[in-house]
């Protein structure tokens, strides 16, 4: 009666040390669920980027530099500015997974994503159903609800 | 040994409202409707709306790198695209669109970003007025 109890708690801590693994697979900055207001303000012209996919100095500046936010007025009002800033500096990307802040606080400039994306022929990023790399829906199928598995990438021609 | 008062639960109304309360949004939209926003927009301006105007307006690159239409599309009867990220908008024209200008913050909000990206500065009552008023006149 011991032993099938032993059988079970083994199966079930091995389970819970290859989960993370599982997760990790091309869902490294998934895990935050979206604020509504981060998503409701901030994917009108681009997805709402996962928030661990930069880390907080990048996320402090950006979102205190929305008048001039990669060439266009992207402002809101103080308190919505407020409720994002402490939302987005609980839930940014560690330094292990998010890295240093990358050149412009570009998330398509940081090393882990030109190191994702190295695959990605030059001329994709150039298909006017691409645009920018920072259009990542244009590839990743299921972008908006977070997940960027390799599996269901489908790049457009 | 004396009955102690207590206190008493809430009745569930009580309750279930002060529970409304606390989900209710600090800032609340405000609603609207294209008409009421075009005569509020046309009221501040002291002149009636231009539909012409607004057309132009709104197609014009006033010297700069966009217009209105640069996303919007030149017709904005369908969805348009935002011209630096690729990612589509639903159609402007409220007649295609139902929720649009349906808020009278997000309306202004939004001609606060996008006038001071499409020409450099804010659009005055009588720039807006024109617009709605133009996009009014887009029917199926």
């Amino acid at each position: 009666m011991f032993i099938p109890l032993v059988r079970g708690a083994v199966f079930a801590a091995s389970l819970a040390l290859i989960a993370p693994l599982a997760h990790a697979e091309g869902g490294r900055t998934t895990d935050a669920p979206l604020l509504p207001k981060y998503q409701q303000e901030c994917s009108a012209c681009h997805i709402a980027y996962p928030p661990g996919m930069l880390p907080a100095e990048s996320w402090k500046r950006l979102v205190n530099g929305l008048p001039q936010h990669f060439g266009t007025d992207a402002s809101l009002d103080a308190q919505s500015v407020q409720q994002l800033s402490v939302w987005l500096a609980a839930n940014a990307g560690t330094a292990r997974r998010a890295g240093d802040a990358p050149p412009q606080d570009r998330i398509t400039r940081s090393v882990w994503f030109v190191r994702e994306h190295e695959e990605v022929p030059s001329s994709a990023w150039n298909l006017p159903a691409v645009k920018s790399p920072a259009n990542c829906a244009a590839c990743h199928t299921r972008a908006n609800q977070g997940d960027f598995n390799e599996h269901r990438v489908r790049i457009p021609h | 040994m004396n009955r102690q008062s207590r206190l008493r639960p809430a009745p569930h109304w009580q309750i279930a409202l002060a529970a409304l309360a606390c989900v209710m949004p600090l800032t609340p939209a405000r609603a609207a409707s294209p008409a009421e926003l075009a005569t509020a927009y046309a009221a501040q301006s002291g002149a009636s709306p231009r539909p012409a105007s607004g057309q132009q307006f709104f197609t014009s690159n006033h010297g700069r790198a966009w217009s209105c239409a640069s996303c919007h599309g030149e017709v904005p009867t369908q969805a348009g695209r935002h011209a630096a990220t690729g990612k589509p908008i639903g159609a402007l024209a409220p007649a295609f669109n139902p929720e649009r200008f349906s808020d009278a913050e997000k309306a202004e909000k939004w001609f606060r970003r996008n006038c001071s990206d499409v020409i450099g500065r804010e659009c005055t009552a009588a720039e807006k007025a024109d617009v709605i008023a133009w996009l009014m006149t887009l029917k199926p």
